[in-house]
């Protein structure tokens, strides 16, 4: 097969009677059937996702009504409102607590769970799971209940030391707090096991090594453990950011945005404009800026995962 | 520098022990070889004067303190891994130099004692490299060379070159010794090499299910095993072990092999063995190299039979026989000019001078 595929491409060249052979050869090249073989994916992407985005960046030029060309005009509108810059705000601050939350988390309880015996552990980090696995719009319902101002548990059980009732949701400081903690209880499981992964790929002798090197624990962990698990650590804090950062599902069952917008991030805002509010073409402009700053996380994990690759 | 102590050391894993009560005495500048076969213990005693394993019972004493409950940090020694262990993020000067930053040694005395760590043990060019861009036999050489830095009272290596090849492996043994007789600090070093063991060590521990079988010099073990385990263990190839009865016939002491090969004992040995009830089960003891070719002029004890060879091995420098005596393998070592061919049948030599006899039932050597 190689060396067909290594012969010159006479195409172009070929008499009429010879056209049909080089048919044949193009089919038997191993690129060709490559294409052949993922062209459903391909197709099937096309559909679903480029047809979408450029979609939807047609519609982001349009007017209200769908019916004008506007140009950048939606942008310009956003720029000046007030909402927007809040929303670009709290999608920041929403992601980056919300990662660092759930990495540092996660990393604690990949180290409870990596000294727990090997017999026990199998339970432990499936129970540990559970958040991650459960449908977050199921869980967040059920969250959802626990922070109802008047009747839910956690103010019931803050009642006997004398404490609240907190407006969970209702404050706009306590809302942020509550779709982030949310947000860490759902993700901090997929840290601790990609941790505890990594964790138990540090050979025990390097720790050894350090013991005997007079490091205490705590050098241990900065010196051993963390250099050893950096590149984990890099890769799951931005790909963890891109999911946070593009979240819809807590932050529209725990409070819709609200209060007075107070929790929107870009989805749910763009949700609220776009669907809810009819204006389609202001949504999707809405959207798509998270193209941008999802792109540079993007560009930061490819060369990340390109520099590990070229390092092996 | 220390010496160091084992009392009655003992090491259990739920209901399995893994060394049964060792007493062992290091002098202060020794060079000891831990060696026995894989699971006979040796690694967990090195760990267990490490720090890393705790001990079950017994006492372990480094210059003269007790360290049962000292942790490893605080024992004053340095450890050398089989994989090396050194810490892929740092270059070669900071992971040689990672103990005494952990104690904040001023920065000038860890350049100087990095420095000369570095050239003593050949790796100055390689100082600012990592791991990663080291062959075997230079990360080798870094550990030592992190070991070296912290000066510590006493050297632990664990099986150090099995992961080197052979040719390699041989080289380092040899920079091993060199830096010893530089650096003199007290050294416990394990292997299941019994080469290894034989080269390097003052003296050689031969460990077996948990227990100490023998201590000795190299030759000690050589020549005067005290055990079948022993005597197996150190040599190679193996030394031969054959089923044999002691017999008088005339007045002399004879050792019977087979039922056509007796040979009468030299008088040094048969005065040793003479006590011996001639009803006992006995295995004659025999290095390949005290089986050679025979010829005219042999001397006194050496005894001469016909065998018909059924391997033969050209080494080179000589040639590996191997024969069967009543169902028996036996290997010799003849000239690689005797002739020696397979199915051939051939006349070969022992020399009972440097026999062993030992008790079959009890391995013990007599």
């Amino acid at each position: 097969m190689a060396d067909v595929a290594l012969q010159p491409d006479r195409v172009g060249t070929a008499q009429p009677a010879r056209k049909r052979s080089s048919l044949q050869k193009a089919l038997k090249r191993k690129s060709t059937a490559a294409f052949l073989m993922t062209l459903p994916l391909i197709i099937l992407i096309a559909l679903l996702v480029l047809y979408p985005a450029f979609y939807s960046l047609h519609l982001a030029t349009l007017n209200k009504s769908m019916q004008r060309f506007v140009g950048l005009g939606n942008f310009e509108f956003l720029f000046k409102r007030d909402t927007f810059w809040l929303v670009v705000k709290q999608s920041c601050i929403f992601a980056i607590t919300a990662v660092f939350f759930k990495a540092l988390i996660g990393f604690i309880v990949a180290h409870f769970v990596h000294n727990i015996p090997a017999k026990g552990q199998r339970k432990w980090r499936g129970m540990l799971l559970v958040p991650w696995v459960i449908p977050p719009a199921m869980s967040t319902l059920a969250w959802l209940w626990l922070f109802d101002p008047s009747y839910s548990a956690f103010n019931y059980t803050l009642s006997f030391f004398g404490i609240g009732p907190i407006p969970w949701t209702g404050d706009a400081a306590w809302a942020r707090f509550s779709v982030i903690l949310v947000n860490v209880w759902y993700g901090a499981p997929f840290f601790m096991i990609m941790y505890l992964a990594s964790l138990k790929s540090v050979p025990e002798q390097l720790y050894e090594a350090a013991a005997i090197d007079g490091a205490n624990w705590w050098q241990r962990i900065w010196y051993v453990t963390l250099p050893m698990m950096r590149n984990i650590i890099a890769i799951t804090t931005l790909f963890s950011l891109i999911v946070t950062f593009a979240n819809f599902d807590i932050v529209r069952i725990l409070t819709a945005g609200g209060p007075l917008d107070h929790t929107h991030i870009f989805a749910t805002w763009a949700f609220r404009i776009g669907i809810e509010g009819s204006d389609i073409p202001l949504g999707a402009s809405v959207s798509l800026f998270m193209v941008p700053i999802l792109a540079v996380a993007a560009i930061f994990i490819l060369r990340d995962v390109n520099k590990r690759g070229n390092e092996a | 520098m220390a010496d160091v102590a084992l009392r009655k050391v003992v090491k259990r894993y739920d209901d399995v022990e893994a060394v049964r009560g060792i007493d062992l005495d290091i002098a202060d500048h020794e060079f000891i070889v831990l060696v026995g076969p894989s699971g006979c213990g040796k690694s967990t005693t090195l760990r267990m004067i490490a720090g890393l394993e705790d001990i079950s019972d017994g006492d372990i004493m480094i210059g003269g303190d007790v360290v049962n409950d000292v942790p490893p940090k605080d024992r004053d020694i340095a450890m050398v891994f089989q994989n090396y262990a050194l810490y892929p993020h740092m270059t070669v000067a900071e992971n040689m130099s990672f103990g005494l930053r952990l104690k904040h040694y001023p920065k000038a005395e860890i350049k100087a004692r990095v420095t000369e760590a570095a050239r003593l043990l050949d790796i100055t060019d390689l100082i600012d490299r990592k791991p990663k861009q080291l062959s075997g036999g230079q990360r080798q050489r870094v550990a030592m060379g992190r070991a070296i830095v912290r000066n510590p009272k006493v050297f632990l290596f664990d099986e150090p070159l099995s992961n080197l090849d052979a040719k390699l492996r041989v080289q380092m043994r040899i920079e091993i010794k060199k830096v010893h007789q530089k650096v003199r600090t007290t050294t416990v070093y394990v292997t299941h090499d019994q080469v290894e063991a034989m080269t390097l060590a003052d003296r050689v521990v031969v460990m077996n299910k948990g227990r100490i079988e023998q201590i000795g010099t190299p030759n000690e073990l050589y020549h005067k095993p005290a055990t079948r385990f022993v005597a197996g263990f150190i040599g190679s190839p193996a030394m031969n072990f054959l089923p044999c009865r002691l017999e008088d016939v005339g007045g002399t002491l004879q050792i019977r092999l087979t039922d056509r090969i007796a040979f009468a004992l030299p008088p040094a040995r048969a005065a040793r063995y003479n006590t011996l009830p001639r009803t006992e089960k006995l295995l004659l003891g025999i290095r390949p190299e005290h089986l050679t070719e025979s010829h005219a002029h042999l001397g006194p004890g050496v005894e001469s039979f016909d065998t018909v060879l059924d391997v033969t091995e050209p080494m080179g420098m000589e040639t590996l026989v191997y024969f069967g005596l009543d169902g028996t393998p036996v290997c010799g070592r003849v000239d690689p000019n005797a002739g020696a061919k397979d199915g051939a049948p051939m006349r070969l030599a022992m020399d009972l001078n440097n026999m062993h006899l030992l008790n079959e039932a009890t391995g013990a050597v007599l």
